[in-house]
């Protein structure tokens, strides 16, 4: 039996040894593809283009100009003369914010009161218009306490009072600087992990079925479950490698730190390994041809790519969709990588993840073996 | 009967509305080669693969070394080696590769497979081939390494689905000369052709038609159950020759060969000159008019127009 895995081992790795583009595929995408996201991949909004059409023309509208000229997060893309101007401007795509200062912007400001800024959003990509939004605030908030405060000063706190306010101590833990690559990094390395292992398994199996190969392993005395080991163990091994190469480099080249315990990193990856072999197994159990399963796989893997927190929170999700996430591997995947990675913690804490994948995984050997088994006849 | 190596009992198949293989009945010995023979869709690969229990039977019974195939098939697979059409290959892999994959999952000792081998490579002159990928091999020459991995743990029974189709003639001869020798080792054979030139190699026929067995015998033993004789007229243009002949009577079946044409008649005799007459006076060419043996082909076709199986 050990006999026949090892030989179904070392011919697979021959075989890999030999197709070029295998092995291209197994190392160049995901390298390219971690960087891509290791660089491309962000919440943060900088250079939101503006125009502000100044209608007061005061020393004080002046200066809110400027404070949003001077922020990183704003770049003025064109002036503006009438509110006709932002209008063109926003519906063409030039800019993403218009402010409209309006008259008597100054008059209310030196008598003490408020004064309304309007400030009109493309909102066509509601995340970048909410953070936009919330960086316009911010600024018109500080230049208003900024006023507050000075006018006090000068007319002897009998305008202008300084308002009550209360103060935030912001403490960000795990990612003290919101650094949105250490959120993506992490990610990137477990969702690589599946799309790559899921397909290799799916396509190496197929393959044997349609060059006919299966068959005639078939009619040799192996058992199913020794072929379905000997063929799955290459991709398990080849899937530790990529996560480990990986995320080298998210630690290396983009510096995202590492806080946690390898080896409770390395039994989540091996739980999750084990789920996308099983995954890919049961694909190939329903294709034919090796289109079928490059049309399966995209079908099964873009949802769980969805429904796994990569990106889209899973409580904003509705219910009925939260409950779906619980069957997806990724999901607990990208808790226990982002956990290991950043937060350093151990299984005290990740346990119920790990139970979570260690039942998909049995459940699905479960069935891909049961499936496989079935498909031979 | 101790030298019995296969046997099948009623064994029928169906996809669906249609019987692929129906109550076939039949036994192989030791050292004898078997011959399935019928046109496409006549069963030869589905009865191939019942043997080699890649496919299960929806009924009858299958018997190999006398062990229940059907109930125990693992238990067989260690005496059994299976060809199909297109042997299982890995193209990536060396000939060398390829077969000590196939004598591992055999689990065959070294020494034995690799001996094995090397008489193997040198009788199907194959030895300056041993380090070269698969893939990259002819027609011929993946047939007889796929012969030789199906070969590589000595096995008692072969089963050959159209072993030599697209395969060259000089690497077809080659290839029943190691079949030859497996007979002479007593290995239990099992081939379907659709080359009747094959057939006649064979030492038992079993001609299939529909799924079913219209008759199984040895090449001479079918030649004698043929009635009537066949009268061969050789001509360059044998098309006006069959239109003649056809209509004549006490004539059969005509059947154009390369050469001219077959005509199975009732009675050579007195058809004979007959023919000759008939196209003499019609004034059409021929070269040579005389009763021949029937070629397999012949006897095909003659034996199941006798079943009134053809439409």
């Amino acid at each position: 039996m050990l006999r026949r895995i090892l030989e179904l081992l070392i011919k697979e790795f021959l075989q890999l040894k030999r197709d070029r583009s295998a092995r291209f595929r197994l190392l160049v995408p995901p390298v390219i593809q971690m960087l891509l996201f290791g660089y491309a991949a962000t919440f943060e909004v900088f250079n939101v283009s503006t125009a502000i059409l100044d209608l007061d023309r005061s020393q004080e509208s002046r200066a809110l100009t400027a404070a949003f000229v001077h922020s990183a997060r704003f770049r003025i893309a064109r002036g503006a003369e009438t509110q006709r101007d932002i209008r063109q401007a926003v519906e063409a795509s030039e800019v993403q914010v218009g402010l409209v200062i309006p008259p008597g912007f100054s008059e209310l400001l030196r008598k003490g009161e408020s004064s309304p800024v309007q400030a009109i959003v493309d909102g066509t990509n509601s995340n970048t218009a909410l953070i936009a939004l919330g960086y316009v605030g911010q600024i018109a908030s500080a230049f208003g306490q900024d006023y507050a405060q000075d006018l006090a000063h000068r007319t002897g706190r009998a305008l202008g009072r300084p308002m009550v306010s209360v103060s935030l101590e912001e403490r960000y833990w795990y990612n003290p600087n919101l650094n949105s690559r250490w959120f993506f990094v992490p990610g990137v390395i477990g969702t690589l992990t599946l799309i790559t292992i899921v397909n290799l398994t799916a396509f190496a199996i197929v393959r044997e079925r349609e060059v006919g190969t299966l068959e005639q392993i078939l009619v040799t005395p192996i058992r199913p479950v020794e072929f379905i080991i000997g063929k799955t163990l290459p991709f398990f091994l080849i899937g530790l490698l990529e996560v480990s190469i990986v995320a080298s480099i998210g630690m290396l080249w983009f510096q995202v730190p590492f806080r946690g315990n390898v080896f409770v990193l390395l039994f989540g990856t091996s739980l999750f390994l084990l789920c996308a072999l099983a995954i890919g197994l049961l694909i190939s159990t329903l294709c034919t041809t090796q289109q079928q399963a490059f049309a399966s796989n995209f079908f099964v893997l873009n949802p769980m790519f969805i429904l796994s927190g990569f990106s889209f929170p899973i409580a904003s999700m509705p219910q009925f969709l939260q409950w779906v996430t619980y069957a997806d591997p990724l999901r607990y995947f990208l808790v226990i990588i982002r956990a290991t990675f950043l937060k350093g913690v151990g299984l005290d804490v990740l346990w119920p993840q790990m139970l979570a994948l260690a039942a998909i995984a049995l459940s699905l050997l479960t069935i891909a073996v049961l499936r496989f088994r079935k498909s031979l006849d | 009967m101790a030298d019995v190596v296969v046997e099948a009992r009623g064994l029928s198949k169906r996809f669906g509305a249609l019987t692929a293989v129906d109550r076939l009945d039949f036994t192989v010995r030791r050292g004898e080669i078997f011959g399935l023979v019928g046109p496409d869709g006549a069963g030869k690969t589905t009865t191939m693969r019942m043997l080699a229990s890649v496919m299960l039977p929806d009924d009858g019974q299958i018997e190999i070394d006398g062990i229940d195939v059907l109930r125990h098939p693992e238990r067989t697979k260690q005496h059994v080696s299976y060809m199909p059409q297109r042997f299982g290959l890995y193209e990536d892999l060396t000939v060398d590769e390829n077969i000590r994959f196939y004598a591992d999952l055999f689990e065959v000792p070294p020494q034995v497979w690799r001996s094995r081998a090397d008489a193997m490579l040198t009788a199907s002159d194959m030895t300056t081939f041993r380090a070269r990928l698969a893939g990259q091999l002819s027609g011929g020459m993946k047939q007889k390494l796929g012969l030789i991995c199906a070969l590589v743990h000595t096995p008692g029974v072969l089963l050959l689905d159209e072993p030599t189709t697209g395969v060259d003639p000089v690497s077809r001869r080659e290839f029943w000369e190691i079949l030859y020798g497996l007979r002479g080792e007593g290995v239990a054979m099992v081939i379907s052709t659709a080359y009747l030139d094959e057939a006649e190699r064979c030492d038992r026929l079993a001609l299939l038609h529909r799924g079913a067995m219209v008759h199984c015998d040895t090449p001479a033993g079918l030649k004698a159950r043929m009635p009537g004789a066949m009268i061969e007229i050789m001509a360059a243009d044998p098309r006006p020759l069959w239109e003649i002949v056809r209509t004549l009577p006490g004539v059969k079946e005509v059947l154009l060969v390369g050469t001219g044409v077959h005509a199975h008649v009732d009675d050579a005799d007195r058809r004979l000159p007959e023919i000759e007459q008939a196209i003499g006076a019609a004034g059409v060419a021929a070269s040579r008019i005389a009763r021949v043996s029937p070629s397999i082909e012949d006897l095909f076709v003659a034996l199941l127009e006798l079943n009134g199986k053809r439409d």
